[in-house]
């Protein structure tokens, strides 16, 4: 159901630019997803074509970029993480300095980053 | 037809963030402080809220919107301490929106009120996504729900200025690794704050409702 949600407000904003820039169909969306997101970009296919029937994005394709998932350490350093440790019960450790108290820098993402019209 | 590519570069539900800044402001004007409290059904929502009222309500006038899919079983506990209350019924969703709390504000008396709470619908999915406006969020884990559900729903974790584990009376009976989840919660929000509390036995709740009024008296 989360996919639902948020695949709403995606359908309105495309809807919305597509409109303001006179395109007659809509081929594709281009999306920006960081891996903490946690969606599944199937469901949110399956949403975006049941949501948009009868609307110039039917048929459209998601085009989904996941973004990595960062942190920051405290000597200044970021690092990329698997979802995998994150989700892991082990502490992130810093590869720079060996330390143990980096924090989540990004890998929330979750923009619309254009539409390819027609 | 030539293909074309038009730039959005937009945050989704940024409609709704926006709103919710907006309602930030409001409310801070007016001299209230809201909190979004949320867990999944049967943690102990509007039994942490009840003791919590208990404890608040010679100190603060205090306001309530309650969010149920259906029924109104919990705003006729809370009404029942003198408490006003506004029950969004959502009839299937989900979650509680920007828009659903604005619409809500809209029905209380904000000039005799100081203190808010939002008891979001039991979910730890999307309520996470969205944003009510409210000042701080806190999410209550009850011990029996077991100690995965950081990994299990990390944005809800990332996103909450406190989190509260609830039923900690009955921490004997489960495998329940209390270091563990500590450790979890951290790593995604090193500002954290956890409260270990049990709405039976009262264990707790006086340490809660003690980092409530600093962040109330804070903002």
């Amino acid at each position: 159901m989360h996919e639902m949600a948020v695949t709403k407000d995606i359908l309105d904003i495309v809807l919305k630019y597509a409109a303001a820039n006179n395109a007659k169909q809509v081929l594709g969306v281009g999306l920006k997803i960081g891996e903490l997101r946690d969606v599944v970009d199937d469901y949110m296919q399956r949403f975006f074509n049941y949501l948009s029937r009868d609307t110039i994005a039917d048929g459209a394709k998601l085009k989904i970029e996941h973004a990595p998932i960062i942190f920051r350490c405290s000597c200044g350093e970021t690092f990329q993480v698997s979802i995998k440790r994150v989700m892991s019960s082990k502490p992130t450790i810093c590869p720079y300095c060996s330390g143990r108290n980096a924090v989540l820098n990004s890998g929330q993402e979750f923009e619309i980053i254009g539409i390819e019209v027609i | 037809m030539e293909i074309r590519y038009i730039d959005i570069k937009k945050t989704v539900l940024s409609d709704n963030t926006d709103l919710a800044d907006q309602i930030r402001e409001n409310i801070l004007q007016s001299n209230i402080f809201m909190l979004n409290l949320m867990a999944s059904p049967g943690a102990g929502k509007t039994s942490l809220l009840l003791e919590t009222i208990r404890r608040m309500k010679n100190d603060f006038r205090i306001g309530v919107i309650e969010g149920d899919i259906e029924s109104v079983v919990d705003s006729e506990k809370v009404a029942a301490l003198g408490i006003s209350t506004v029950q969004l019924r959502t009839g299937g969703e989900c979650h509680l929106d920007a828009p659903m709390i604005n619409e809500a504000l809209q029905n209380m008396a904000l000039d005799a009120l100081d203190l808010i709470f939002i008891e979001n619908i039991g979910n730890l999915v999307c309520p996470a996504e969205f944003d009510t406006g409210a000042m701080r969020r806190a999410m209550i884990l009850s011990v029996p729900e077991g100690d995965d559900k950081v990994l299990k729903y990390p944005l809800m974790f990332s996103v909450c200025d406190a989190l509260v584990i609830n039923k900690i009376d009955t921490i004997s009976l489960f495998d329940f690794d209390m270091e563990k989840l500590h450790m979890q919660a951290q790593k995604l929000n090193p500002h954290i704050q956890i409260f270990k509390t049990s709405c039976r036995t009262g264990e707790g709740i006086d340490e809660w409702c003690r980092w409530l009024r600093g962040e109330i008296a804070e903002s």
